[in-house]
Order: C-alpha cells, then structure tokens, then sequence
C-alpha cells in the first residue's frame, strides 16, 4: 500500500494505482473524457490534469499516472478549473458542436463536462469545418464534426472487440476516425457492426443510425462489463 | 465582448418598407424588404435525413411545430413508408395544437392591441400590457387559449418548444391516458374563449370598416390544401388555388409536384423569395396562403361550430372569396374554433393511445416533398439525399415567403390610402405595421415586441432621394 494526500486528503491506493483510481477509490470527483474503463489509459484529453504540489506543481494526467508513496495531488483548484475549462472551450471551438440539434443531447459527457466546469461561453474562434459525415453503415453513423478523438471508440474497437477496424488517419486538427484504411465504414470488411464503439463514444460522433434529435442514449460502462466477464487466460 | 452565433437566423427580426413617390406626388411604389438571411437550404446539405426536422424546427421559435412535422413528412417519403395510423393522428393533433396556439398568440398577443386600442393609440401603450389595463379579462383569455394550444404540443412532444418528437416514419412516443385526460378538461374553456372572440370580432365590423377597405383588399388567387371531399384540411389533402369569385381555378394538385404549378422569383431588394402561380406568370401569379385562403378554398369546415361561424364568414362577400386581408384575423379565430373542436374528436379516438407510432425503413427514395398547411400557410419541405440518407438538396417554400407578393400589394395600397404629403406620420406607420401584421409573418414577433419596434419606413421622391424616414428603434 501507498499513501499519498488528494486535495489534503490521505488517501491509500495500491501499487500500480493510477491518481484517477485513487482519487475515484476515495471519492473524490476528477473530470475525465478520453479515459474509459474497461479501455487502456491513453491521457490525450487532458481534462483530468491534476497537480503534483511536491513535483514543482507540475501537471500530469491523473488518468494515465501512478500514483506514488508521498505525492500530495492537487486536484480541484482554481488554475485547473481554468485550465479544464480552456481545454473544453478548444474541443468546442475545434468542431461543430450544435447541441439543440444533437441525437446525444442531454446524454452527452462532453456536454456534462461543460455544465460541470462552468463553461458558458468559449473564447476561441470557432473554426467550422464542413467534414463530411459517414452514414454508409447499416447500423450506425459516423459525424466528424462532433468528433473529440478521444480515441475511445478505437481503442472499444481494438482492445474489446478485437475487430482494429476503426483507426486514426491524418494529424492534429484533421485528424479522422477512419475505418479500415480509409473509405467507407460500410464498405469495410473487417466491421463486425458489434456497436461497442458507439456505447464509448462521449459524444455525438457516433450514433445508432436513425436517431433523432435527443434520442441517442449510451452505455459506455458496456465495455468494462464486457471486459469483466471475459474468461481470463492464465499467463 | 463576445458575438454569440447561433444558426438560427430566418426572417424574424428586422422590416424595412421603402415607398417611392411617382411624379404626381403619389405612391408609386412600395416594397416591404426582408433583410435578414435564412441559409437554411445550404447549410442543411451534409446531414442526415434524420436530423432533419430537429433541424428545420430551429428555423421558428413560434412555428417549430410545423416545421418538424413537414420535415418528418418529407422524411417519410424518402423512407417510402406510410407512419402508423395512431402516428398519423398524432401529428394531426400536435399540428391543431399549433394552429390554436399560434393563431392564439396572433390574435390576442399582437393583434388585438390594435384592434381595440385604436390605430392612434400611444405604441408605448398598446401592446399586450396596454390590452392587460384597459382589457384584462380578454388578455387573460388569450394567455389562456394560447396556453391550451401549448399543452397540446407539450402532451405530445414533451416540451412547449422544439419537442424534437416527429420523425421519418412516425413519432417518437405515444400520448398517455393522463395527458388524454388533461387536455380534455381544459378543452370546454378554451372552446368558450374563443367563441367569445368570435362574437368581439364580429361586433366590431363596423368599427373597422375603413382599415377592412384598405388592409389588403384586392382579388387575388388563393392557394391552401384540402381534402379529398373539399373539407377544410391542415396536414394532408391536395392543393386547390381558386379566384376572387371562388371559383376553383385548379384542384386535385398533387403537392409533391409543386414544382409544376409554382414559381419562386428572386428579386434583389429583398432575401425572402416571391412565389407565383406559374400559370398566371410573375407577378400576375400573386396568390394568398394561410387563413384567410384555407377558408376561402375549403368547402366546408367538417366540424358543427366552425361549419356556422364560416357561413357568417362567406356572407362578408356573399359566398364570393374573402378578399381583404384584413380578414385574416377573423379566419384566424375560425380556424381556432374548427382546431379546438377536432382535437376534442381526436381524444374522444381510443385509437390515440396506441403504442404503434413509428414505422422503421431505410433510404428507400432519393427525393421526397413534405407538405402541410402550417398556421400562417402551406409549408414545402423538399429534400434530395444519397443512397446513405446525407442531403444533397434542400428547398423550403415557407408561408410567409407566399404572401410576400401580396404583403407588398398591401402596403403600397396603405400607403395610397394614408400618406398625406411628404412626411410619414405616427398614423401611416402604425397602419402598415398592422397591414403586415395582418398576415402575421414569421417576423411578427419582433415587429411587436414591447416597447421596440424594428421596423423602418423610408420615403423616396421621384428622383429616388430620401425625403422621409421614420422607425422606432
């Protein structure tokens, strides 16, 4: 066991812990989007920055840090409620984000984390790409503009599902959820239209086919359940 | 600091009417501009089809009913799929709620300042407060019958605004046994306010005779949908456009096939498009939609009381069409009392309780019309997708935009009628405003709004130079 102080608070963990597991463990609230359970850490959102007091302050993803004997984590503070709410006012401002019009309005993490973190207003421009939406599935619909590549979806689609047919093409702002090499996702052969990519979508992004305005209810805690009731291999 | 950008801009907002002076120093011309941009059509190209009415409804806060439900109407031709019978009853019964409401808030909220507090009242005063002191029983009511209207759509939908509820191949939830109940208790009330208006409006015919005369009187053609037998009709049927004389110019048009029979100018001094009949050719073509022409096209009303309350209507003009727009208002309380009195049918339906309310199918066509008789008049949504459901082509013919030819008809007789010399005074300013209102355009709402009033009046001589303006900012 280590022990480490969360906002003032001792706080046990075991080795290996990350902050994020530690801090939920104690029952203290750090905002995530990119992390999913069930799903291997990735840190790429950095919404749940936190502080490490005895690191200089430095800033590190709680989801993808260990948590180590001694550290004292700040992690609800004035500069990080700043710093959060800049990164969401980025995600906004990086894409279409219409909510009054979204199949996932009002069951949106991304649209809770605004609510959370107080975001009423987004300081950047916005930069309105038109990017073409994908509904060439059978089952389910593929919109870029509403697209925070967290990953989540790919990595449903590597790590549970097995299937790799969803992947990254391009760089930084450009960067699309791309099925197979590129193409259509209903032209791919290696989809196996398992859906769990959808249920780990925070957002609009991916949709069941056919969803109205509101309509697109999700269960991303589908892909830890999954995950828990596979049958282990011994190594 | 901030701009706050919403793709929500249609024409609610800003009026400019400009009038130019011919060399007899009388009105010449008159043009009522709208000057905001819509850009709906475009930007909707690159969605889904199945966005689409959340989409189109964001078009009206007052109207987004109506726009879901064309929306979802086009969506179903595009599906290629009939909704289930209870779905079908349902729409009908959010759209009558619109009608009630809509009509509702036109009537009591906007218009009746005017009507009873007189065209030279203090504008500080007359609006919906003004009506509150000298009126308070009538104003109340129409709070009332605009709310039961309300009720309707939100039983159905969910919420009073944008209920994002209406879907290709049907609706989204069923009506409860309890919100059935609901709104059957407050259906005798609001059936009693509104014949109440009924028997004010008539009282008062001669009290307005000058503003009937002059609001937009003028043959015209006048286009609504209706049923197969001729009844009044507010979500199926086909169109009919009969005369000045009512006689049935054409009839038994499809609407999906709009296209043929109506045209769509552009003109440069303003962003909202003029349809025309084609067959009568621009700007001959003028036709009227929205209340006035329902009644003036229908056979009948197809319910008791507002079969009654219509023989008084036709009698204005001797069973001739109802020419001045002024009437609008009168057909507008009709339609509330026919509205209240088919919703009461349709809770007496066991039928609406029914849980089959949408039908699931793919992108079965590649084009598909929605059609129906919005409050304010017939809307066109006309949509073209791929094989994958994504737009590719958007058309929307909206009611207002059909009684643009025939709002500037109206202003510039108005203007005939009321400008003396060479300065627009209070009362000219307050007239055309009501003219406009007349037709309760989308932009109604903040032409009345209180205390502000954005609309402009401009006066050119011969020459095209300024010599007076007048607005209320």
């Amino acid at each position: 066991m280590i022990t480490l102080t969360i906002d003032g608070q001792r706080v046990e963990a075991e080795e290996g812990q990350t902050i994020l597991e530690a801090a939920k463990a104690a029952g203290i609230r750090i905002p995530t989007l990119c992390h999913l359970e069930g799903l291997s850490p990735r840190g790429s959102c950095r919404l749940c920055l936190v502080e490490v007091k005895n690191w200089n302050g430095k800033l590190v993803p709680a989801c993808a840090t260990p948590a180590q004997d001694g550290m004292e984590v700040v992690a609800s503070s004035e500069r990080l409620r700043n710093l959060r709410r800049m990164i969401l006012e980025l995600l906004f401002a990086e894409r279409n984000h219409i909510c009054a019009i979204c199949p996932s309005n009002g069951h949106c993490e991304l649209q809770d984390l605004a609510c959370e973190l107080g975001m009423d207003v987004v300081h950047f421009p916005y930069r309105f790409p038109g990017l073409k939406v994908d509904a060439s599935h059978q089952r389910f619909v593929y919109d870029p503009n509403r697209c925070v590549l967290c990953g989540r979806c790919v990595r449903a689609c590597s790590e549970v599902e097995g299937a790799m047919t969803l992947g990254f093409s391009g760089r930084g702002v450009y960067t699309l959820v791309e099925a197979d090499l590129g193409g259509p996702w209903g032209a791919s052969e290696t989809c196996t239209g398992c859906g769990k990519c959808v249920q780990a979508c925070p957002t609009g992004a991916l949709v069941e086919r056919g969803k109205a305005t509101a309509e697109q209810e999700k269960r991303p805690q589908l892909v830890a359940e999954v995950t828990e009731r596979r049958p282990r291999v011994q190594d | 600091m901030k701009k706050i950008k919403l793709p929500v801009t249609r024409i609610e907002g800003h009026g400019l009417i400009t009038l130019r002076l011919g060399e007899d120093g009388e009105v010449a011309e008159a043009k009522f501009h709208v000057t905001e941009v819509r850009g709906f059509e475009r930007f909707c190209r690159g969605r889904t089809i199945w966005e689409m009415p959340g989409i189109t409804a964001r078009i009206c806060g007052i109207c987004p009913v109506s726009h879901l439900l064309c929306s979802a109407k086009a969506g179903d031709a595009i599906l290629a799929v009939r909704p289930p019978r209870a779905a079908d009853k349902l729409r009908r019964l959010m759209n009558l709620g619109q009608f009630v409401q809509s009509h509702a808030l036109s009537f009591f909220h906007l218009s009746s300042p005017d009507l009873l507090l007189g065209w030279d009242s203090d504008p500080a005063r007359r609006n919906v407060f003004g009506l509150m002191e000298k009126h308070p029983e009538l104003a109340l009511d129409g709070i009332r019958l605009r709310a039961y209207g309300q009720k309707v759509i939100e039983a159905l939908g969910g919420r009073k605004i944008h209920p994002a509820w209406a879907v290709p191949g049907g609706v989204r939830s069923p009506l409860s046994e309890e919100a059935r109940d609901a709104l059957a208790a407050g259906l005798p009330e609001a059936m009693r306010i509104v014949q109440d208006a009924i028997s004010l409006y008539e009282e008062h015919l001669d009290d307005w005779a000058e503003e009937i005369a002059t609001f937009g009187n003028f043959p015209s053609l006048f286009m609504s949908l209706v049923a197969e037998d001729g009844t009044w009709e507010h979500y199926g049927g086909r169109i009919r456009f009969v005369d000045a004389d009512r006689n049935v110019v054409a009839d038994g048009l499809d609407p999906a096939s709009y296209q043929e029979y109506i045209g769509e100018k552009t003109e440069g001094w303003s962003y909202l498009k003029f349809p025309y009949y084609k067959e009568a050719g621009y700007p001959e073509g003028l036709y009227r939609v929205g209340p006035l022409a329902r009644l003036n096209c229908c056979d009948r009303m197809g319910t008791p009381l507002a079969d009654e309350a219509l023989k008084r209507f036709r009698a204005l003009a001797d069973g001739k069409a109802v020419t001045s727009s002024f009437h609008y208002h009168y057909a507008r309380l009709i339609e509330i009392l026919a509205s209240l009195e088919r919703i009461g049918r349709y809770l007496e339906d066991p039928e609406v309780l029914s849980a089959r309310v949408r039908a699931e199918a793919g992108i079965n066509e590649l084009e598909g019309v929605g059609v129906h008789e919005a409050p304010r008049g017939t809307l066109f949504h006309h949509y073209r997708v791929d094989e994958d459901g994504i737009i590719q082509w958007v058309n929307l013919i909206v009611s207002t935009g059909q009684n643009n030819l025939a709002m500037n008809r109206t202003v510039r007789q108005i203007a005939q009628r009321y400008l003396t010399g060479r300065e627009i005074t209070e009362g000219l300013l307050n007239r055309l405003e009501g003219g406009i209102r007349a037709y309760d355009p989308c932009l109604s709402c903040s032409v009345h709004a209180v205390g502000r009033m954005p609309l402009k009046v401009q006066l050119f001589d011969q020459g095209g130079a300024l010599i007076s303006e007048r607005a209320r900012a």
